[in-house]
Protein backbone atom coordinates (compact mmCIF):
# COMPACT_ATOMS: atom_id res chain seq x y z
CA UNK A 1 0.00 0.00 0.00
CA UNK A 2 1.50 3.33 -1.08
CA UNK A 3 1.63 5.86 1.74
CA UNK A 4 -0.55 8.93 1.24
CA UNK A 5 0.78 11.23 3.97
CA UNK A 6 3.51 13.80 3.39
CA UNK A 7 6.12 14.02 6.15
CA UNK A 8 6.38 17.81 6.37
CA UNK A 9 2.59 18.11 6.67
CA UNK A 10 2.50 15.36 9.29
CA UNK A 11 5.15 17.00 11.46
CA UNK A 12 3.70 20.49 10.99
CA UNK A 13 0.29 19.14 12.07
CA UNK A 14 1.66 17.30 15.11
CA UNK A 15 3.53 20.41 16.27
CA UNK A 16 0.77 22.95 15.54
CA UNK A 17 -0.22 24.83 18.73
CA UNK A 18 2.26 22.64 20.58
CA UNK A 19 1.77 24.36 23.95
CA UNK A 20 4.69 23.48 26.23
CA UNK A 21 5.66 20.28 24.39
CA UNK A 22 9.35 19.36 24.59
CA UNK A 23 10.63 17.93 21.30
CA UNK A 24 13.62 15.74 20.50
CA UNK A 25 14.28 15.13 16.80
CA UNK A 26 16.34 12.28 15.41
CA UNK A 27 19.14 13.14 13.05
CA UNK A 28 18.49 13.85 9.39
CA UNK A 29 15.08 14.27 7.80
CA UNK A 30 13.05 14.46 11.01
CA UNK A 31 15.31 17.24 12.33
CA UNK A 32 14.69 19.14 9.08
CA UNK A 33 10.92 18.45 9.34
CA UNK A 34 10.78 19.76 12.91
CA UNK A 35 12.72 22.86 11.92
CA UNK A 36 10.50 23.43 8.88
CA UNK A 37 7.53 23.49 11.28
CA UNK A 38 9.26 26.29 13.20
CA UNK A 39 12.55 26.46 15.09
CA UNK A 40 12.12 26.61 18.86
CA UNK A 41 14.50 26.58 21.81
CA UNK A 42 12.39 23.69 23.13
CA UNK A 43 13.45 21.56 20.16
CA UNK A 44 16.52 19.42 20.56
CA UNK A 45 17.44 18.34 17.03
CA UNK A 46 20.16 15.70 17.02
CA UNK A 47 22.96 15.85 14.47
CA UNK A 48 24.59 12.63 15.63
CA UNK A 49 24.19 9.70 18.07
CA UNK A 50 22.08 7.75 15.58
CA UNK A 51 19.84 5.29 17.40
CA UNK A 52 19.71 7.34 20.57
CA UNK A 53 16.83 9.80 19.97
CA UNK A 54 14.26 7.82 21.96
CA UNK A 55 16.68 7.58 24.89
CA UNK A 56 17.17 11.36 24.93
CA UNK A 57 13.38 11.50 25.18
CA UNK A 58 13.27 8.98 28.02
CA UNK A 59 15.91 10.80 30.08
CA UNK A 60 14.08 14.08 29.53
CA UNK A 61 10.63 12.62 30.29
CA UNK A 62 11.86 11.12 33.57
CA UNK A 63 13.51 14.40 34.54
CA UNK A 64 10.40 16.45 33.66
CA UNK A 65 7.41 14.30 34.63
CA UNK A 66 5.00 17.24 34.40
CA UNK A 67 5.85 18.11 30.80
CA UNK A 68 4.90 16.18 27.67
CA UNK A 69 7.88 14.98 25.67
CA UNK A 70 7.72 14.07 21.97
CA UNK A 71 10.48 12.26 20.12
CA UNK A 72 10.17 12.54 16.35
CA UNK A 73 12.55 10.31 14.48
CA UNK A 74 13.00 8.28 11.32
CA UNK A 75 12.60 4.58 10.70
CA UNK A 76 16.32 4.06 10.11
CA UNK A 77 17.19 5.88 13.33
CA UNK A 78 14.61 3.90 15.34
CA UNK A 79 15.78 0.59 13.88
CA UNK A 80 19.29 1.34 15.12
CA UNK A 81 18.01 1.84 18.68
CA UNK A 82 15.23 -0.72 18.82
CA UNK A 83 16.40 -1.89 22.24
CA UNK A 84 15.44 1.51 23.63
CA UNK A 85 11.78 0.58 23.08
CA UNK A 86 12.33 -2.28 25.53
CA UNK A 87 13.96 0.14 27.96
CA UNK A 88 11.03 2.58 27.64
CA UNK A 89 8.61 -0.33 28.07
CA UNK A 90 10.19 -1.09 31.44
CA UNK A 91 10.09 2.53 32.69
CA UNK A 92 6.64 3.35 31.27
CA UNK A 93 6.89 7.15 31.44
CA UNK A 94 3.33 8.43 31.04
CA UNK A 95 4.49 11.74 29.52
CA UNK A 96 6.57 10.34 26.62
CA UNK A 97 5.57 9.83 22.99
CA UNK A 98 7.84 8.40 20.30
CA UNK A 99 6.67 9.01 16.74
CA UNK A 100 8.54 7.43 13.86
CA UNK A 101 8.16 9.16 10.51
CA UNK A 102 8.49 6.07 8.34
CA UNK A 103 9.32 6.59 4.67
CA UNK A 104 10.94 3.13 4.51
CA UNK A 105 14.17 4.78 3.34
CA UNK A 106 17.53 6.04 4.58
CA UNK A 107 16.81 9.52 3.27
CA UNK A 108 20.17 11.21 3.84
CA UNK A 109 22.34 8.57 2.20
CA UNK A 110 20.66 7.84 -1.12
CA UNK A 111 17.16 6.63 -0.22
CA UNK A 112 18.17 3.01 0.33
CA UNK A 113 15.38 0.78 1.65
CA UNK A 114 15.23 0.25 5.43
CA UNK A 115 13.93 -2.88 7.16
CA UNK A 116 10.43 -1.37 7.34
CA UNK A 117 10.26 -1.49 3.52
CA UNK A 118 10.36 -5.27 3.92
CA UNK A 119 7.53 -5.23 6.42
CA UNK A 120 9.27 -4.88 9.79
CA UNK A 121 6.47 -3.51 11.97
CA UNK A 122 7.87 -1.10 14.54
CA UNK A 123 4.43 -0.52 16.10
CA UNK A 124 4.17 -4.23 16.88
CA UNK A 125 7.69 -4.14 18.33
CA UNK A 126 6.68 -1.22 20.56
CA UNK A 127 3.50 -3.02 21.59
CA UNK A 128 5.46 -6.16 22.43
CA UNK A 129 7.82 -4.01 24.51
CA UNK A 130 4.88 -2.88 26.65
CA UNK A 131 4.30 0.67 25.43
CA UNK A 132 0.73 1.52 26.38
CA UNK A 133 -0.33 2.95 23.03
CA UNK A 134 1.37 1.61 19.91
CA UNK A 135 -0.10 2.02 16.45
CA UNK A 136 0.54 2.57 12.79
CA UNK A 137 -0.82 5.77 11.29
CA UNK A 138 -1.77 5.99 7.62
CA UNK A 139 -4.69 8.45 7.43
CA UNK A 140 -5.49 12.01 8.46
CA UNK A 141 -8.08 10.73 10.94
CA UNK A 142 -5.48 8.53 12.62
CA UNK A 143 -3.04 11.44 12.61
CA UNK A 144 -5.58 13.63 14.35
CA UNK A 145 -6.05 11.00 17.05
CA UNK A 146 -2.28 10.73 17.43
CA UNK A 147 -1.93 14.47 17.98
CA UNK A 148 -4.42 14.23 20.80
CA UNK A 149 -2.62 11.24 22.28
CA UNK A 150 0.72 13.09 22.26
CA UNK A 151 -0.76 15.87 24.37
CA UNK A 152 -3.12 14.05 26.68
CA UNK A 153 -3.13 10.23 26.58
CA UNK A 154 -1.31 8.40 29.32
CA UNK A 155 1.89 7.08 27.74
CA UNK A 156 4.21 5.82 26.73
CA UNK A 157 2.76 6.43 23.27
CA UNK A 158 4.34 5.04 20.12
CA UNK A 159 3.33 5.62 16.51
CA UNK A 160 4.78 4.60 13.19
CA UNK A 161 3.49 7.11 10.66
CA UNK A 162 3.74 5.83 7.11
CA UNK A 163 4.72 8.67 4.78
CA UNK A 164 5.71 9.03 1.14
CA UNK A 165 9.37 8.68 0.22
CA UNK A 166 10.15 12.24 -0.86
CA UNK A 167 13.33 14.25 -1.25
CA UNK A 168 12.59 17.68 0.20
CA UNK A 169 14.54 20.92 0.59
CA UNK A 170 16.82 20.95 3.65
CA UNK A 171 15.63 23.19 6.49
CA UNK A 172 18.51 23.14 8.92
CA UNK A 173 18.39 23.90 12.64
CA UNK A 174 21.43 25.45 14.36
CA UNK A 175 24.21 22.86 14.40
CA UNK A 176 26.29 23.99 17.37
CA UNK A 177 25.55 21.29 19.96
CA UNK A 178 26.51 23.48 22.90
CA UNK A 179 24.13 26.19 21.71
CA UNK A 180 21.24 23.75 21.24
CA UNK A 181 21.78 22.35 24.73
CA UNK A 182 22.08 25.72 26.44
CA UNK A 183 19.11 27.36 24.75
CA UNK A 184 16.92 24.33 25.54
CA UNK A 185 17.88 24.38 29.23
CA UNK A 186 17.41 28.13 29.47
CA UNK A 187 13.96 27.95 27.86
CA UNK A 188 12.91 25.03 30.06
CA UNK A 189 14.64 25.74 33.37
CA UNK A 190 14.92 29.53 33.27
CA UNK A 191 17.71 32.08 33.13
CA UNK A 192 19.42 30.49 36.12
CA UNK A 193 19.72 27.06 34.46
CA UNK A 194 23.49 27.12 34.52
CA UNK A 195 24.11 29.29 37.54
CA UNK A 196 23.59 26.60 40.20
CA UNK B 1 29.36 -13.60 49.79
CA UNK B 2 30.81 -12.53 53.10
CA UNK B 3 31.23 -8.78 53.36
CA UNK B 4 33.87 -6.92 55.36
CA UNK B 5 34.75 -3.23 55.61
CA UNK B 6 36.81 -3.39 52.41
CA UNK B 7 33.62 -4.39 50.60
CA UNK B 8 31.75 -1.24 51.62
CA UNK B 9 32.81 0.79 48.57
CA UNK B 10 29.48 0.38 46.76
CA UNK B 11 27.73 1.97 49.77
CA UNK B 12 30.32 4.76 49.71
CA UNK B 13 29.70 5.37 45.98
CA UNK B 14 25.96 5.44 46.59
CA UNK B 15 26.28 8.06 49.32
CA UNK B 16 28.58 10.10 47.10
CA UNK B 17 26.08 10.00 44.24
CA UNK B 18 23.26 11.05 46.55
CA UNK B 19 25.33 13.90 47.98
CA UNK B 20 26.20 15.01 44.44
CA UNK B 21 22.48 15.34 43.64
CA UNK B 22 22.34 12.39 41.21
CA UNK B 23 18.70 11.29 40.82
CA UNK B 24 18.82 9.06 37.75
CA UNK B 25 21.12 6.09 37.20
CA UNK B 26 21.33 4.10 33.98
CA UNK B 27 22.91 0.68 34.21
CA UNK B 28 23.65 -2.54 32.41
CA UNK B 29 23.77 -5.53 34.74
CA UNK B 30 27.27 -6.17 36.03
CA UNK B 31 28.68 -8.36 38.80
CA UNK B 32 31.05 -5.62 40.00
CA UNK B 33 28.20 -3.10 40.36
CA UNK B 34 25.71 -5.62 41.78
CA UNK B 35 25.45 -4.03 45.22
CA UNK B 36 25.36 -0.45 43.93
CA UNK B 37 22.58 -1.33 41.48
CA UNK B 38 20.57 -2.85 44.35
CA UNK B 39 21.03 0.31 46.41
CA UNK B 40 19.88 2.51 43.52
CA UNK B 41 16.83 0.32 42.82
CA UNK B 42 15.83 0.40 46.51
CA UNK B 43 16.04 4.20 46.84
CA UNK B 44 12.78 6.06 46.24
CA UNK B 45 14.52 9.32 45.29
CA UNK B 46 16.68 7.58 42.69
CA UNK B 47 15.37 6.40 39.33
CA UNK B 48 17.36 3.33 38.28
CA UNK B 49 16.96 2.62 34.56
CA UNK B 50 17.98 -0.78 33.24
CA UNK B 51 19.42 -0.42 29.74
CA UNK B 52 19.47 -2.97 26.94
CA UNK B 53 22.90 -1.70 25.87
CA UNK B 54 25.30 0.82 27.38
CA UNK B 55 24.97 3.18 24.42
CA UNK B 56 21.40 3.94 25.48
CA UNK B 57 22.78 5.45 28.65
CA UNK B 58 24.56 8.20 26.76
CA UNK B 59 21.22 9.47 25.42
CA UNK B 60 19.46 8.89 28.73
CA UNK B 61 21.95 10.96 30.69
CA UNK B 62 21.98 13.76 28.11
CA UNK B 63 18.17 13.88 28.10
CA UNK B 64 18.15 14.03 31.88
CA UNK B 65 20.55 16.98 31.79
CA UNK B 66 18.34 18.78 29.25
CA UNK B 67 15.57 18.35 31.81
CA UNK B 68 17.69 19.69 34.68
CA UNK B 69 18.46 16.38 36.37
CA UNK B 70 21.85 14.93 37.29
CA UNK B 71 22.49 11.31 36.38
CA UNK B 72 25.20 8.66 36.29
CA UNK B 73 25.93 5.55 34.24
CA UNK B 74 27.12 2.21 35.60
CA UNK B 75 28.74 -0.32 33.32
CA UNK B 76 31.53 -2.79 32.84
CA UNK B 77 34.54 -2.02 30.64
CA UNK B 78 33.16 -4.28 27.89
CA UNK B 79 30.25 -1.82 27.54
CA UNK B 80 32.49 1.17 26.90
CA UNK B 81 33.00 0.12 23.30
CA UNK B 82 29.23 0.24 22.77
CA UNK B 83 29.19 3.95 23.69
CA UNK B 84 31.88 5.35 21.43
CA UNK B 85 29.90 7.01 18.62
CA UNK B 86 27.32 8.43 21.02
CA UNK B 87 30.14 9.97 23.09
CA UNK B 88 30.80 12.23 20.12
CA UNK B 89 27.47 13.90 20.85
CA UNK B 90 28.32 14.23 24.55
CA UNK B 91 31.49 16.03 23.57
CA UNK B 92 30.01 18.25 20.86
CA UNK B 93 27.24 19.43 23.21
CA UNK B 94 29.43 19.49 26.34
CA UNK B 95 26.94 17.37 28.24
CA UNK B 96 28.13 16.48 31.74
CA UNK B 97 28.63 12.72 31.96
CA UNK B 98 29.56 10.61 34.96
CA UNK B 99 30.47 7.01 34.11
CA UNK B 100 31.41 4.48 36.79
CA UNK B 101 33.10 1.58 35.09
CA UNK B 102 34.11 -1.71 36.68
CA UNK B 103 37.15 -3.11 34.92
CA UNK B 104 37.59 -6.51 33.33
CA UNK B 105 40.41 -7.77 31.17
CA UNK B 106 42.84 -6.06 33.46
CA UNK B 107 44.24 -7.43 36.73
CA UNK B 108 44.01 -11.22 37.03
CA UNK B 109 41.50 -11.70 34.22
CA UNK B 110 40.39 -15.30 33.65
CA UNK B 111 38.37 -14.76 30.46
CA UNK B 112 40.64 -13.98 27.50
CA UNK B 113 37.71 -12.50 25.53
CA UNK B 114 37.49 -9.66 28.06
CA UNK B 115 41.10 -8.62 27.63
CA UNK B 116 41.04 -6.63 24.34
CA UNK B 117 38.23 -4.25 25.37
CA UNK B 118 39.44 -4.00 28.97
CA UNK B 119 42.96 -3.06 27.90
CA UNK B 120 41.65 -0.55 25.35
CA UNK B 121 39.13 1.09 27.70
CA UNK B 122 41.17 4.10 28.93
CA UNK B 123 42.58 4.71 25.45
CA UNK B 124 39.23 4.75 23.65
CA UNK B 125 37.59 6.88 26.35
CA UNK B 126 40.39 9.43 26.14
CA UNK B 127 40.22 9.36 22.35
CA UNK B 128 36.58 10.51 22.67
CA UNK B 129 37.46 13.31 25.08
CA UNK B 130 36.42 11.57 28.28
CA UNK B 131 38.52 12.40 31.35
CA UNK B 132 39.64 9.15 33.00
CA UNK B 133 40.12 8.73 36.76
CA UNK B 134 41.52 5.38 37.86
CA UNK B 135 40.67 3.98 41.29
CA UNK B 136 43.05 1.20 42.19
CA UNK B 137 42.00 0.53 45.79
CA UNK B 138 38.68 0.42 47.64
CA UNK B 139 39.61 3.56 49.63
CA UNK B 140 40.20 5.58 46.47
CA UNK B 141 36.83 4.89 44.90
CA UNK B 142 34.44 7.24 46.73
CA UNK B 143 36.85 10.23 46.64
CA UNK B 144 37.39 9.56 42.91
CA UNK B 145 33.64 9.48 42.30
CA UNK B 146 33.21 12.68 44.29
CA UNK B 147 35.92 14.44 42.27
CA UNK B 148 34.52 13.06 39.01
CA UNK B 149 31.01 14.30 39.85
CA UNK B 150 32.34 17.78 40.60
CA UNK B 151 34.30 17.85 37.34
CA UNK B 152 31.35 16.50 35.34
CA UNK B 153 28.57 18.72 36.69
CA UNK B 154 30.65 21.75 37.65
CA UNK B 155 32.73 21.93 34.48
CA UNK B 156 30.45 20.20 31.93
CA UNK B 157 32.86 17.37 31.27
CA UNK B 158 32.53 13.68 30.47
CA UNK B 159 34.35 11.80 33.23
CA UNK B 160 34.85 8.07 33.76
CA UNK B 161 35.97 6.46 37.00
CA UNK B 162 37.62 3.12 36.25
CA UNK B 163 37.29 0.79 39.22
CA UNK B 164 40.21 -1.62 39.11
CA UNK B 165 39.62 -5.33 38.70
CA UNK B 166 41.92 -5.76 41.71
CA UNK B 167 39.22 -4.12 43.88
CA UNK B 168 36.35 -6.13 42.44
CA UNK B 169 38.44 -9.23 42.93
CA UNK B 170 36.48 -11.84 40.97
CA UNK B 171 39.01 -14.49 40.05
CA UNK B 172 37.04 -17.22 38.29
CA UNK B 173 33.83 -17.98 36.41
CA UNK B 174 32.69 -19.99 39.43
CA UNK B 175 33.19 -17.06 41.77
CA UNK B 176 31.41 -14.68 39.42
CA UNK B 177 28.41 -17.01 39.15
CA UNK B 178 28.22 -17.26 42.95
CA UNK B 179 27.84 -13.49 43.47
Amino acid sequence: MKAALHRREVVEFLLRDRKDLLVVAGLGSTAWDVTAAGDSPLNFPLWGAMGNAAMFGLGLALAQPKRRVLVLTGDGEMLMGMGSLATIGVQKPRNLAVVVIDNERYGETGMQATHTASGVDLAKVAQACGLRVARQVRSLAQLSALRKAIHSTRGPVFAQVKVRAEKLPLVLPPRDGGLLKSRFRKALLGEGADLA
Amino acid sequence: MKRNSGDAWPEAIFKTLKDAGVRQVGYVADAGHKRLIELCLADKEMRAVVLSTEEEGIGLTAGAWLGGMRSALLMQSSGVGNCINALGTTRECRFPLLMLITMRGQKGEFNPWQVPMGQATPTVLEAMGVVVHEANSAEEIAPSVDAAARLAFGSYQAVAVLISQAVIGIKSFQEQAAR
